[in-house]
């Protein structure tokens, strides 16, 4: 059969450079560059390439590139090389399309198109450096009313709450969709930065009890993993009903990835494919929902918060309000530009909306009923900087999920193979030999690096707002203005256009 | 203990079933929802109709129903056994990883959906009637037997059986070839009772029925072959 796809990407060697060492050979795991001894020659097959920059990066000679390729369809707005090419991958497999990590679509990114404020004259700034400045977030249902006792003192209902050092947590990801190193790497992190890790639908290997301080367990329609230890070692519980990168679509890993260590931690034989389907069947309807919750509550004795997570999609704020009078204490969103380690293209690229649209929606329709205060509220969805994240909280959330800068930031090169097991960086493979490669000793200083700029960087914005509590930032929505927005979109944003 | 639920609240009910003492019968239950979730170590006696999620989460207890179960019990079960005198709702025994539930009569919709098993940690439903649609729905491993008994004339299972199964076993008591099954699920007349016997011995001691005569009738059972129904649903893009 003829194969009418053309390497999207060409490896460029610069031959007056390379040494032959073939380091290049050895690191990569797509088996792209190829050595002939006969001929002491070293040539790529470019077909396979995914363009992760493993050998540029490590080629000791710097001789390596990756350039795309200027090999062309003729050019039509309309049908794409993209949408020709996946035409001939379907006709050739008859297969539904599959991709990883966040849409690479053009949808519009509404961080971008908002403006924060800061203090000039007539209301001071501060300086983070040396004045205090508190970024500690509480996540979970607040008390509505404070009682004052007859002596004065006051009573107040408590409901269990995670405390975070600043309002950024790791995305639920799996043990089997990514490495363990990678997993002990986000662990130790989240315990060094007084946050938490998210275990995702995999269940807890063995080794990462000891950061049960630091760790959300989730339990998603598989029950993949979920036991008394894992519930307990959970410092909060959370329900994934969805994620924004595949609204309405389960997970399923398949059986290839399931070797000894994915097996005794999702607690299923060998080689099995794990299949955790987009519905739960015994959710069909809020009442179900709170069943779950409260079921939850009673194993673990009303001690964890419970999180649902859901994907933004289109009623979303209708949705939200019936979770949060679901007796769910904390509600996470997750918006389509959302990362994934496999999901069908075609819905990872068109379903759903954006988390800022999302958030804005929900934040006021839980104010608008009054019950903003019985959630927590927190967004992912390519939260990429601080400056997202000043944007989320004046938006009204309480925190957020990073994933894919979490994963960037171990070194992940963004080239969306994740569904191939076969990840060069150590990161999203369970093959031993890759895995070796993610240094979990480097790894988690990388993210306490990341997330400690990210936290400053936040408190230095606060500062410019002359704000220094993350509590009067939150919906705080006058500290935004829009640029180049229009009146619905500013509407539903619920912000100003910026010179108004 | 005894313990009167009569008008209880299910969160007063489950402190008091949670305390110390670890032989429990409670009384005039009515719909109480969640009772032993999550616990380890009791021998409880319900008297009276449990409200949803009974024995979610449970580990090693025992507890016998006189009376009706309702919807998603013995949900994500890990260990432990439970009796229903009665029949019993959808979804039970949803993501049941271990443990032994035995109904004396029909079950509904969904029964043992996404039951695992892994290495020595093998989940049972033993279901005396008839059981509902979807039965082993997404079933990944452990066994569900269907006793199919009243209804020895008819089809015992519903619609959609083992949709999705990729492991565990499925018997079924019966004359009729179970039809209609998912393409990856194979069917076979058993001739091996070995793993089926202590089952429905079991469930005898239970409930008023003579094994030997059970275990003398037909069973087929459903296990899926390894024709992976996903394995070529997809096709790789690196865009």
């Amino acid at each position: 059969m003829i194969d009418y796809i053309q390497p999207d990407y060409e490896v460029v060697r610069n031959k007056d450079l390379c040494i032959k060492c073939k380091v290049c050979v050895r690191q990569c795991a797509n088996e792209v560059h190829q050595y002939d001894e006969k001929r002491d020659v070293l040539y790529a097959d470019n077909s396979k390439c995914v363009n992760c920059h493993r050998c540029v990066t490590l080629c000791p000679a710097k001789a390596l590139k990756i350039v795309k390729t200027d090999h062309c369809f003729k050019p039509s707005a309309n049908y794409t090389t993209e949408i020709i090419k996946d035409i001939y991958r379907q006709a050739d497999t008859g297969g539904v399309l599959l991709s990883s990590m966040g849409t690479p679509k053009d949808y519009p990114v509404y961080w971008d198109k908002m403006l924060i404020n800061a203090s000039q004259v007539t209301n001071p700034s501060i300086d983070p450096l040396r004045e205090p400045m508190e970024i500690k977030t509480f996540l979970g249902r607040k008390p509505e009313t404070v009682k004052y006792r007859e002596d004065g003192s006051i009573e107040v209902e408590k409901f269990p709450n995670l405390e975070l050092k600043t309002p950024i947590m790791f995305s639920a990801m799996s043990y089997g969709s990514i490495s363990k190193n990678a997993h002990l790497s986000l662990a130790r992190a989240a315990e060094q930065l007084g946050i938490f890790y998210n275990t995702g639908e995999g269940g807890l290997h063995e080794d990462l009890y000891k950061y049960s301080l630091n760790t959300i367990v989730q339990v998603a329609s598989g029950r993949f993993g979920v036991h008394e230890d894992y519930l307990n070692a959970g410092q909060a519980i959370e329900i994934k009903i969805g994620q924004g990168a595949k609204p309405g679509i389960g997970g399923h890993l398949p059986g290839k990835k399931i070797g000894p260590e994915v097996s005794r931690t999702r607690m299923i034989p060998m080689g099995t494919d794990a299949i955790s389907p987009a519905p739960h069947h015994d959710i069909y309807s809020i009442e179900d929902l709170r069943q779950l919750v409260f079921s939850l509550k009673e194993a673990t004795n009303y001690k964890k918060p419970i999180i649902v997570k859901i994907a933004a999609v289109h009623n979303i704020a209708a949705i939200a309000s019936g979770i949060a009078r679901s007796g769910a204490d904390i509600i996470a969103i997750d918006g389509i530009r959302g990362g994934t380690g496999a999901a069908p293209s075609r819905i990872r690229d068109n379903v759903g909306m954006p988390i800022e649209l999302a958030l804005a929606a929900v934040d006021t329709r839980l104010r608008d009923e009054g019950i903003r205060n019985n959630v927590g509220l927190v967004v992912a969805g390519s939260i990429r900087s601080s400056a997202d994240v000043v944007k989320a909280i004046a938006l009204g959330a309480d925190a957020v999920y990073i994933g894919t800068p979490a994963l960037l930031a171990l070194g992940c090169h963004l080239c969306r193979s994740c569904h191939a097991g076969k990840c060069n960086w150590g990161i999203a493979t369970q093959n031993p030999e890759l895995v070796r490669r993610l240094n979990p000793d480097i790894g988690y200083k990388r993210l306490v690096n990341l997330v400690n700029a990210w936290s400053h960087e936040i408190m230095e914005m606060m500062g410019g707002m002359g704000i220094n509590s993350i509590e009067a930032l939150r919906g705080n929505r006058l500290m935004l203005r829009g640029i180049g927005l229009s009146e619905k979109e500013l509407e539903i944003l619920g912000i100003k256009h910026a010179g108004e | 203990m005894e313990i009167d639920a009569k008008g209880m609240h299910f969160s007063e009910l489950d402190r008091l079933v949670k305390g110390n003492e670890n032989d429990i019968i409670i009384n005039n239950v009515m719909g109480q929802r969640y009772i032993a979730a999550g616990a380890k170590g009791k021998r409880i006696v319900i008297n009276g109709i449990p409200g949803n999620a009974l024995g979610a989460y449970l580990n090693d207890c025992f507890i016998e129903v006189n009376g009706n179960g309702q919807d998603a019990l013995g949900d994500t079960m890990n260990a432990g056994t439970i009796v229903i005198h009665g029949n019993c709702g959808d979804t039970t025994g949803y993501g049941m990883r271990d443990g032994k539930i035995f109904i004396e009569g029909y079950a509904g919709y969904r029964v043992g959906i996404h039951m695992k098993q892994y290495g020595s940690h093998i989940p049972k439903i033993v279901v005396g009637g008839s059981a509902g649609a979807y039965l082993g729905e997404y079933q990944a491993g452990g066994i569900i037997v269907v006793l199919g008994i009243g209804s020895e004339d008819r089809k015992c299972l519903g619609d959609f059986t083992a949709t999705g199964m990729h492991g565990g076993k499925i018997y079924v008591r019966s004359r009729f070839v179970p039809e209609d099954l998912p393409p990856q699920v194979d069917v076979h007349k058993v001739t091996d009772k070995s793993e089926l016997a202590p089952l429905v011995r079991e469930f005898c001691t239970y409930f008023p029925y003579d094994a030997d005569i059970l275990l003398s009738h037909d069973y087929f059972v459903l296990s899926p072959s390894d024709a992976c129904i996903y394995k070529t649903m997809y096709c790789n893009r690196s865009i």
